[in-house]
């Protein structure tokens, strides 16, 4: 089990209410146990020194490291990793779909993993090595994931589309080999609305293919 | 050779128009650079939210905002519906906040005090008599045609009666609604909105607001889905505005949360029917009778076109009764009215077929004389391309006879229709001394490949690559073009592109007509050239030729409608659903998929097959899964979110064949709009196949296990 039990219940609010930490740790839970049959898709758990310190309900200072960059931020620790890229540092590639880690529209990939960063708090998210669809371009040029989707039309309106890609650079990073079962199941955590999944399936394949090349 | 100055090229001339091409704005949204109005930081920015109302039916007894106002950090608090308002759907607006972040935004909608009387409500439909004895519906409309008594009762014809039906669905639009809102002075008003219709937007804001309407900009740059819930600026839009000028005109984002976005921001209302029909032994159809309900919330309901593209059977006797439900009201969805009135049409149809012991398909196509004027033979031809893709012949048996193992297998058909012509639109389209190119209007690209096909035409018209074309458009300050909706836009900016592409052209000709010694008649822009038809050698690279033009900017305005016929309107379409059913949990696997679409002259191959696809896979959708759920008991929306508002998703994706219907006589009719057909049919093709796969008819959608399993059981 990744999620952790909150060790500090007695300790937070004052007036008995659960707050969004709480909940948010408790939805992670959830959603991990959801996501593991999907292959290279995991929610990141807290690390075990962030579980036992206080923090808040004032805003703190949080350190996050971007696509390679370190941005230096006050943030109320009931902030998402999500709202804190989108509202603060105006990193919006990132969507905010269903915000409660069902859609993947929010998708980022945190130490290696691909992560539904609606149900990732910013505090919970310092120290770690966090990438976004912005940090997907090398010198300006499209990664081979996009240039698929692109190819192979795997975008409509487009809103699910960097979640989507993230999710499909995740997978392909731990495989290579990718049947049309697997995209499936990589794919899975996400939702588009278009009906794009045609596409998004030849996308996956196609950049599995183009990558082993 | 083109008879009229505007027509579109012959087919031996086309370079691009026809062919798949990518989608020119697919790095932007691929490489998450695109901005949609949910991206939107302005300097200074407050976060507005929204308090809903609880309760289905409702008066607001008394409200309180003080504690909200004083909330540090809080900048505008508006009463929407106060003391003594009557609300008539859960999660309507009562009040809103702006406040410095979205947190404390939160925090201030749970200071706004509210007290409520509840009142009586009625929240389900699928109860007509229910709804009947508590006054929720309206007065029935009643229609007749010929002698429906008499040619039910003649002896000679097979009568079959069924119940069928599709619940309310939303539209769930992955980008809520919303704008950002921010004042320039105190009377001009700059609006970045998610919204179908850019160019209808200032107006909308002005009559509310007391603006003149050119004091209002509109800005969509990208849409995150619309599907026909994204017309209106919406009372949130206009609190929105009200909430930046309270604030001393700062910017102030308003974008729904996800509950609201399935509660209040659009539904597709429902459509049950009882229905009767009669066919002669030869199949051929005599008679239809309905009594059809639906509700799309307190106002009522759309009512479905009865009987669905076979309108011309002689004898008709249709009833409709609209209900009057405390729920979120409904909105245009993607081919309004259209797949109801297909799932009651077909689906019936499908059941006389097989107490005829026809084939359907053979059903169908003996009755296509019933559709509309031209369309007769189209079905014709798409009947027999899906049953020829489909290996109909191979895998369809009769009703019911698919085997007595556990998983059972079958096909089934249906057919559409739909209007699409091109709607009112202006562009301008300029040729800048440098050779550059950009085509403008007040449009929007939902996603269907608007940016895109644009290009296409300008690019074909100019004889240069689609990468040669710079489209702006998402801005009311462009020139006017039409909402999309009714699947209008794809006619309307083909044929004002083309019109202001041709005019442009010709300034050009004009200009370089001296220096190549020729009248500028005897020119043509091809292959990245000015030449001389017939005399290729001798030519202006398109660069030396705009360079002729000095420092004059060539600007020309197309409009449509306008000279020359570009377009026109009504497709057909079919699609076959080939399903497996497990007999023993009541799972359906969408097998496979296949559909033939018209739509005219086709401009973008590309993006016109990925409508096809998608609409089967939003059909697969509501087929399958889709259904707003309320409880009697509260009368709130039990799934107002995206875990148990189920939508497909990438593994509950078949196998897909998509034919366009190409060739003189599609190219012919000018281009048609394509975006709603191809969701029509689905649910009645995909409930069909379950029918022959099982044999028994499972009367509504979602065709869910536990409904499957019921319909066997009562077998």
């Amino acid at each position: 089990m990744r999620g952790k039990k909150p060790k500090d219940a007695a300790q937070k609010g004052g007036n008995g209410a659960v707050t969004r930490r709480d909940f948010l740790r408790g939805a992670s839970l959830a959603v991990s146990t959801g996501l593991l049959a999907a292959d290279g898709a995991a929610v990141a758990s807290p690390p075990e020194s962030s579980a036992a310190a206080v923090v808040g309900p004032g805003k703190v200072p949080v350190t996050l490291r971007v696509n390679g960059q370190v941005h230096r931020l006050e943030l109320e620790p009931r902030v998402t990793l999500l709202d804190a890229l989108r509202n603060d540092l105006d990193t919006t590639g990132s969507k905010r779909v269903c915000d409660r880690g069902t859609c993947g529209a929010c998708t980022m990939i945190v130490d290696g993993k691909a992560v539904y960063s609606c149900s990732l708090l910013a505090i919970e998210a310092e120290g770690r090595n966090i990438t976004t669809i912005e940090g997907l371009m090398k010198d300006g040029r499209l990664s081979p994931v996009m240039q698929a989707f692109i190819d192979n039309d795997a975008q409509q309106c487009g809103f699910c589309t960097p979640g989507f890609v993230m999710a499909a650079t995740a997978l392909l990073a731990e495989r290579r080999h990718l049947t049309p079962e697997e995209v499936n199941r990589g794919l899975g955590g996400n939702i588009c609305r278009c009906g794009t999944y045609h596409g998004l399936r030849l996308a996956a394949l196609e950049a599995a293919k183009r990558m082993k090349a | 050779m083109a008879t009229c100055k505007y027509d579109w090229p012959e087919a031996a001339e086309r370079h691009l128009i026809g062919k798949p091409i990518s989608r020119i704005d697919g790095p932007a949204k691929s490489s998450g650079r695109a901005k949609y109005t949910y991206d939107i930081n302005r300097p200074g920015m407050l976060f507005g939210k929204v308090l809903r109302c609880p309760h289905a039916h409702a008066k607001v007894t008394s409200i309180d905002i003080s504690e909200a106002k004083n909330l540090p950090g809080v900048k505008a608090v508006r009463v929407i519906q106060g003391e003594g308002k009557e609300i008539l759907w859960g999660g309507d607006e009562i009040a809103c906040v702006a406040a410095v972040s979205e947190e404390v935004a939160e925090d201030a909608i749970r200071r706004i005090k509210v007290q409520y009387e509840e009142l009586p409500f009625l929240v389900n439909e699928e109860d007509l008599e229910r709804a009947q004895s508590q006054g929720h519906t309206r007065a029935p409309s009643v229609q007749t045609k010929g002698d429906p008594d008499k040619a039910f009762a003649d002896p000679d014809v097979v009568i079959s009666e069924g119940y069928y039906g599709a619940p309310v669905i939303t539209h769930c639009c992955l980008e809520t609604h919303g704008q950002v809102t921010e004042y320039d002075g105190s009377d001009h008003l700059r609006v970045w909105i998610s919204t179908q219709g850019v160019s209808t937007i200032p107006q909308q804001f002005a009559e509310v607001l007391g603006l003149p309407a050119t004091h209002v900009e509109a800005i969509c740059d990208y849409i995150g889905g619309g599907f026909g819930s994204k017309f209106q600026i919406d009372r949130w839009g206009v609190e929105c505005a009200r909430l930046s000028k309270d604030a001393g005109g700062k910017a102030v984002k308003l974008m729904l949360e996800r509950d609201a976005e399935l509660k209040v921001a659009g539904t597709r209302p429902s459509a049950f029917a009882k229905v009767k029909v009669a066919a002669k032994k030869d199949g051929t159809l005599v008679a239809w009778q309905s009594e059809a309900w639906g509700t799309g919330g307190v106002a009522g309901a759309g009512v479905p076109p009865l009987p669905y593209v076979l309108e011309g059977i002689p004898n008709q006797s249709k009833k409709y009764t609209a209900v009057s439900t405390n729920t979120g009201g409904a909105r245009a969805w993607r081919a309004p009215n259209h797949p109801q009135a297909a799932v009651l049409t077909l689906c019936a149809l499908d059941d006389l077929a097989a107490k005829l012991e026809m084939d359907p398909i053979e059903f169908l196509t003996k009755n296509t004389g019933l559709a509309p004027e031209h369309l007769g033979e189209t079905y014709n031809d798409e009947l027999a391309k899906v049953a020829e893709l489909s290996e109909w012949k191979k895998y369809w048996h009769p009703r019911g006879r698919g085997g007595s193992g556990r998983i059972r297998r079958g096909l089934g058909v249906s057919i559409h229709t739909w209007g699409g012509r091109g709607h009112n639109s202006n562009c301008d389209v300029l040729i800048q001394p440098d050779g550059s190119v950009e085509v403008r209007l007040g449009s929007q690209d939902l996603g269907t490949g608007t940016r895109t096909v644009i290009a296409i035409v300008a690019a074909e018209t100019l004889g240069l690559p689609v990468e040669a074309i710079k489209v702006t458009l998402g801005d009311s300050r462009y020139p006017y073009s039409g909402a999309s909706g009714g699947s209008t836009t794809v006619g309307g900016v083909s044929a004002s592109t083309r019109r202001g592409s041709v005019d442009a052209r010709d300034q050009l000709f004009a200009a370089v007509a001296p220096a190549l010694g020729v009248p500028p008649d005897q020119l043509e822009a091809a292959a990245g050239h000015i030449r001389v038809k017939g005399n290729p050698a001798k030519s202006l690279s398109w660069k030396q030729a705009c360079a002729r033009l000095g420092t004059k900017t060539i600007q020309a305005t197309g409009k449509n409608p306008g000279p020359c016929e570009l377009g026109s309107s009504g497709v057909g379409g079919a699609q076959v659903a080939d399903v497996s059913v497990d007999t023993e949990t009541g799972r359906i696997k969408v097998n496979r998929m296949i559909a033939a679409q018209d739509c005219g002259l086709i401009i973008d191959m590309k993006t016109a097959e990925s409508q096809v696809y998608g609409a089967m896979i939003m059909g697969i959708s509501y087929a399958l899964f889709e259904e707003r759920v309320m409880d009697d008991q509260t009368g709130i929306m039990l799934n107002p979110n995206m875990e148990f508002y189920k939508l497909a998703t990438i593994g509950d994706i078949p196998e897909f064949i998509v034919h366009m219907m190409t060739g003189p006589q599609y190219d012919r009719r000018g281009v048609i709009g394509l975006g709603e057909p191809p969701v029509i049919s689905p649910g009645a093709a995909i409930s069909n196949a379950v029918a022959n796969a099982i044999g028994v008819r499972v009367p509504t959608l979602p065709l869910t296990p536990d409904k499957v399993l019921a319909a066997l059981e009562k077998a």
